[in-house]
């Protein structure tokens, strides 16, 4: 190490790589985020970026973003406001400087900060050069050229050389924050195999970058953050959609039932159907449908004819398969339907997160048509709900909606990977008896016996028409369908039986509850946590299953003097929470098509509290 | 060793195939032919066990089927009886699965997973009871009516131009397209059994007629008087020959069809088209489908056109072999524990 280049200790840092579309950012961004976390930090990431999948380059629109949080500490959330900013052209500080901290790092690419690029980023002047930036420590890095320069050797093209520079910011970035350069450079050399110029290059631009911070001038001070206290255990990076997709897998093997797929590509879901698409070793049936109502009523077909089926889809897909989970719920067959809530209403905002489909899933669609409704609260919690998801399903013969966002999809997390022989079986008991078979026979559970095709002697008929309780025969009767409207109800409220009770984190009751779902546990943990350090009483709990709630939901918020529910819409767990128990809740509502920052929720939660400790 | 152990098949009859519902289609009406030859057509399909067999429908009058058939049956929702026939064989390809459908639901709102359950090539056999009304929702026009047709939503005749079911199928790519009438039993029977043979889509327009609300559409094919030059039945391999003493031919020039009399004007048998239902070329066939366009030609019956093409069942079910053979089965704690993994002590 040259000498004057000190190490500072940090207990976290929140990064953000932003730049043109086709810049690599995402790449760039989860290359430091499996580095990081290989080297022990706890970390969440947020990757933001534009719906076009090249928008015209140098614009403030098209500029795509990857932020993460890592620390030495148990780190919530991808962070409220970057320390430290790659800049890799002028549109990408106009985009996020409102978002840097005071007094925050910008590494900026000098070389795109050319007349057409300021233009383009609505500078009159260049913020590198006439002061505007005062209050920031501004690297300004020549990151084009210097890539252009540690490649001259090379056959690639210009414009192949210079697709490389995010390699050299991310070597750049390797060296101030003091990680390893080696995974990244095995990444490399699987990526290109077939490519071995590629490597050489990508490579090569890597340890310039490295070097380039060993041995300029520029950077005095590098950062070490220590490898954070997590619990023992073998661990990966994964992300919400990833977990999803083992999930739905794990539910398979742990069923023994073959896992059918039926989906038509939406952002941001269509990775898992890409995921499950890899698996046809563990007989894993995709079916890219022609649209998102076939997605589902495949899924229905193949879970009449005795497999374990699945549907996944985002916002305005879940709206086109309403009738068909009616059918679903119906015929009471066993169905996940997994909606990656996107920015609504209509297209709305296809690439970032929002919350408000939980009204649609828990009471869109005709008639009386209860079903279960769960949500996953953690990227790595995806695994999780999509397992039991499953469970229920098939437990009590009826459709599961599994929420997930945006945020949870694309963002990602250390996971402590559990082991096979961890998960519990997921029993599974086709009806062959013929003497005692009746289509709608109910047993404790109130669902209803599950007949393959192929099994002799049970031929039997289902369909959208109400059905005679027991026989299972069309019935028009008036005091049939009265009966058959509250089973299906009934059974859907007993599964409270068989769900984890809410926990509340923080005193059991008191003055404030804050009450969460989904993927906004991060944001509320992060600031109840940092509250209670500031001596602040404030207890938080977070729903998991919607419909039904846990069996003590209405005993805990009956013990706060308020209840506090952030949720990224207009209030919608709000309202049922309200309708459900008739206590008055507050809201805390911000639909920016990002998730929460902790702060704003700390500020409501201090409002809330008058400022008393 | 003894071969007293064997059991003996029983040969099942069509009443092994009716349920103990009673039927409510309106009397007379075409959907009981239809019902009455698939009862009496399925003890012949060979290598089809009856629990095997698994009726779809969608929603109106021909989507009732199911409820009447002693098989495993699914009514579901309008227009998606495709889509949901197509994930029941995808995820079971032993299973045998019929879709029963009408002209609203099959064309109309389920327009979209018609064409790509042909496209796909999923081996399912879909029945379009064809009455070109819309029934259960009392007498509007379908996709399927003639342009003109005075209903109670054209009261001053439909604007709207007709799917012809038959070149919309082949245009789908197809593998088996074929057409019967509700009138013609036997003719149907041999069509419903031609389709379970088939490995693919089969497709067969059955002409039904709607008593109530479309009596007579098609009386000009079953009319004791006219039927004979009005229908064409395609064999294969034999030339393409209709009126009362077989004496009128389709003949072909170019891509131009037109009528003969092999008896007059020179002509011969030898001038008429010789029906190949597996050309590979699409051509004939569609020629074929067209002649209804005019009047001056018969309707054709029977098996328009049968080729071969891998289903997306069978395929899905080959890469998951291949897969497998090269791979190994899966293995879920190695999945879970593959890529950049880390311990922590």
């Amino acid at each position: 190490m040259i000498k004057g280049k000190e190490f500072q200790n940090l207990t976290e840092v929140t990064v953000r790589f932003a730049g043109d579309s086709g810049d690599g950012m995402q790449l760039t961004g989860s290359q430091f985020s499996d580095t990081t976390a290989v080297w022990g930090n706890d970390l969440s990431t947020l990757p933001d970026y534009p719906a076009e999948i090249r928008a015209p380059s140098g614009t403030v629109y098209g500029v795509s973003g990857f932020q993460l949080h890592f620390g030495s500490m148990d780190v919530h959330t991808p962070g409220d406001r970057p320390d430290i900013l790659v800049a890799m052209n002028p549109a990408a500080i106009r985009k996020n400087l409102p978002e840097l901290k005071q007094g925050g790092i910008i590494i900026a690419n000098t070389d795109a900060f050319d007349a057409k690029n300021l233009k383009l980023a609505k500078y009159d002047t260049n913020p590198l050069e006439d002061n505007s930036l005062l209050g920031f420590e501004v690297y300004p890095v020549p990151i084009t050229s210097l890539t252009i320069k540690a490649l001259e050797n090379t056959k690639l093209s210009q414009k192949e050389i210079s697709r490389c520079k995010n390699f050299f910011a991310l070597g750049l970035m390797y060296w101030l924050y003091n990680r390893p350069l080696d995974q990244t450079i095995d990444w490399i050399k699987k990526k290109f195999k077939d490519k071995p110029e590629f490597i050489d290059a990508n490579r090569n631009a890597l340890i310039a970058g490295y070097n380039f911070g060993e041995n300029t001038e520029l950077f005095t001070i590098r950062y070490d953050v220590k490898p954070a206290q997590l619990p023992k255990g073998v661990y990966r990076s994964i992300s919400g959609n990833e977990a999803t997709a083992l999930g739905c897998l794990a539910a398979s093997v742990k069923s023994g039932l073959p896992l059918f797929l039926g989906s038509y590509p939406i952002t941001p879901a269509t990775e898992i159907l890409q995921y499950l698409s890899n698996y046809k070793n563990f007989g894993v049936k995709t079916f890219q449908a022609e649209d998102e109502i076939a997605g589902i009523t495949s899924a229905i077909g193949a879970s009449f004819a005795g497999n374990l089926a699945l549907t996944t889809t985002s916002g305005p897909g879940l709206a086109l398969k309403s009738e068909a989970l009616g059918l679903a719920l119906m015929t009471e067959l066993p169905l996940v339907v997994i909606n990656v809530q996107r920015g609504g209403p209509s297209t709305g905002l296809p690439t970032k997160t929002e919350q408000a489909d939980l009204l649609q899933a828990m009471y869109g669609r005709n008639g009386e048509s209860p079903l279960a409704v769960i949500a996953s609260s953690t990227p790595s919690d995806c695994f999780y709900m999509a397992f039991e998801a499953f469970r229920i399903a098939i437990k009590y013969m009826c459709p599961v909606i599994l929420l997930t966002d945006g945020y949870l999809a694309n963002g990602s997390e250390p996971w402590k990977i559990p082991h096979v022989n961890e998960l519990p079986e997921i029993p599974v008991k086709f009806w062959t008896d013929k003497s005692t078979y009746q289509t709608y026979l109910r047993d404790e559970f109130l669902a209803r016996p599950w007949a393959k095709p192929g099994t002799p002697g049970l031929e039997h008929r289902i369909g959208g028409l109400e059905k005679a309780n027991i026989t299972g025969a069309v019935s028009y009767d008036h005091d049939n369908h009265d009966l058959m409207v509250k089973l299906r109800d009934q059974k859907i409220k007993n599964i409270a039986k068989d769900i984890p009770d809410l926990v509340v984190d923080g005193d059991e009751e008191g003055e404030l509850l804050v009450l969460g779902w989904g993927g906004t546990l991060g944001a509320i943990t992060e600031a109840v946590i940092r509250l209670r350090k500031a001596g602040y009483k404030v207890s938080q709990a977070h729903l998991k299953y919607l419909n039904p709630m846990p069996a003590n939901t209405e005993k805990v918020v009956r013990s706060f003097k308020k209840v506090l529910i952030p949720e990224i819409n207009l209030g919608q767990l709000s309202k049922i929470i309200r309708s459900e128990f008739l206590i008055p809740v507050e809201q805390f509502n911000l639909v920016r098509g990002l998730p929460f920052k902790s702060m704003d929720i700390e500020e409501k939660i201090i409002d809330l509290l008058g400022g008393k400790i | 060793m003894a071969d007293n152990n064997e059991i003996k098949e029983v040969k099942l009859t069509a009443k092994d195939f009716a349920t103990d519902q009673d039927v409510r289609w309106c009397p007379g009406c075409g959907d009981y032919s239809i019902l009455a030859q698939v009862q009496r057509s399925f003890p012949d399909l060979v290598n089809v066990k009856k629990e095997d067999i698994v009726w779809i429908s969608g929603i109106g009058c021909s989507s009732r089927f199911p409820y009447y058939m002693d098989t495993y049956g699914f009514h579901t929702i309008h227009g998606r009886a495709p889509a949901i026939a197509t994930g029941v064989k995808i995820s079971n390809p032993g299973l045998s699965v019929w879709v029963a459908t009408g002209d609203g639901d099959l064309l109309s709102i389920g327009g979209n997973h018609f064409i790509h359950a042909c496209r796909k090539n999923i081996d399912l056999k879909v029945l379009l009871f064809n009455n070109r009304i819309y029934g259960l929702t009392k007498g509007q026009y379908s996709p399927t009516s003639e342009k003109g047709k005075k209903t109670k939503t054209s009261p001053y005749g439909s604007v709207d131009f007709p799917f012809n079911p038959v070149s919309l199928a082949l245009g789908a790519e197809a593998t088996f397209v074929a057409r019967c009438t509700d009138r013609d039993t036997k003719h149907m029977q041999q069509m419903i059994k031609r389709a379970a043979d088939h490995k693919g889509i089969a497709f067969i327009e059955i002409f039904q007629n709607c008593v109530i609300f479309n009596d007579g559409a098609f009386d000009a094919l079953t009319d004791k008087a006219t039927k004979d030059d009005m229908l064409l039945y395609m064999e294969q391999g034999k030339p393409l020959l209709f009126g009362k003493n077989k004496e009128k031919g389709i003949k072909i020039d170019g891509a131009v069809p037109s009528v003969i009399n092999i008896n007059e004007n020179g002509n011969s048998i030898n001038d008429v088209l010789v029906h190949d239902e597996f050309d590979l070329s699409p051509v004939r066939s569609t020629i074929l489908a067209h002649l209804t366009d005019s009047t001056e030609f018969p309707t054709p019956l029977g098996v328009f056109r049968q080729i071969f093409r891998p289903t997306v069942d069978g395929e899905i079910e080959r890469q998951i072999e291949e897969v497998t053979m090269k791979k190994g089965v899966g293995d879920l704690e190695k999945l879970l524990f593959s890529g950049n993994t880390w311990e922590v002590n």
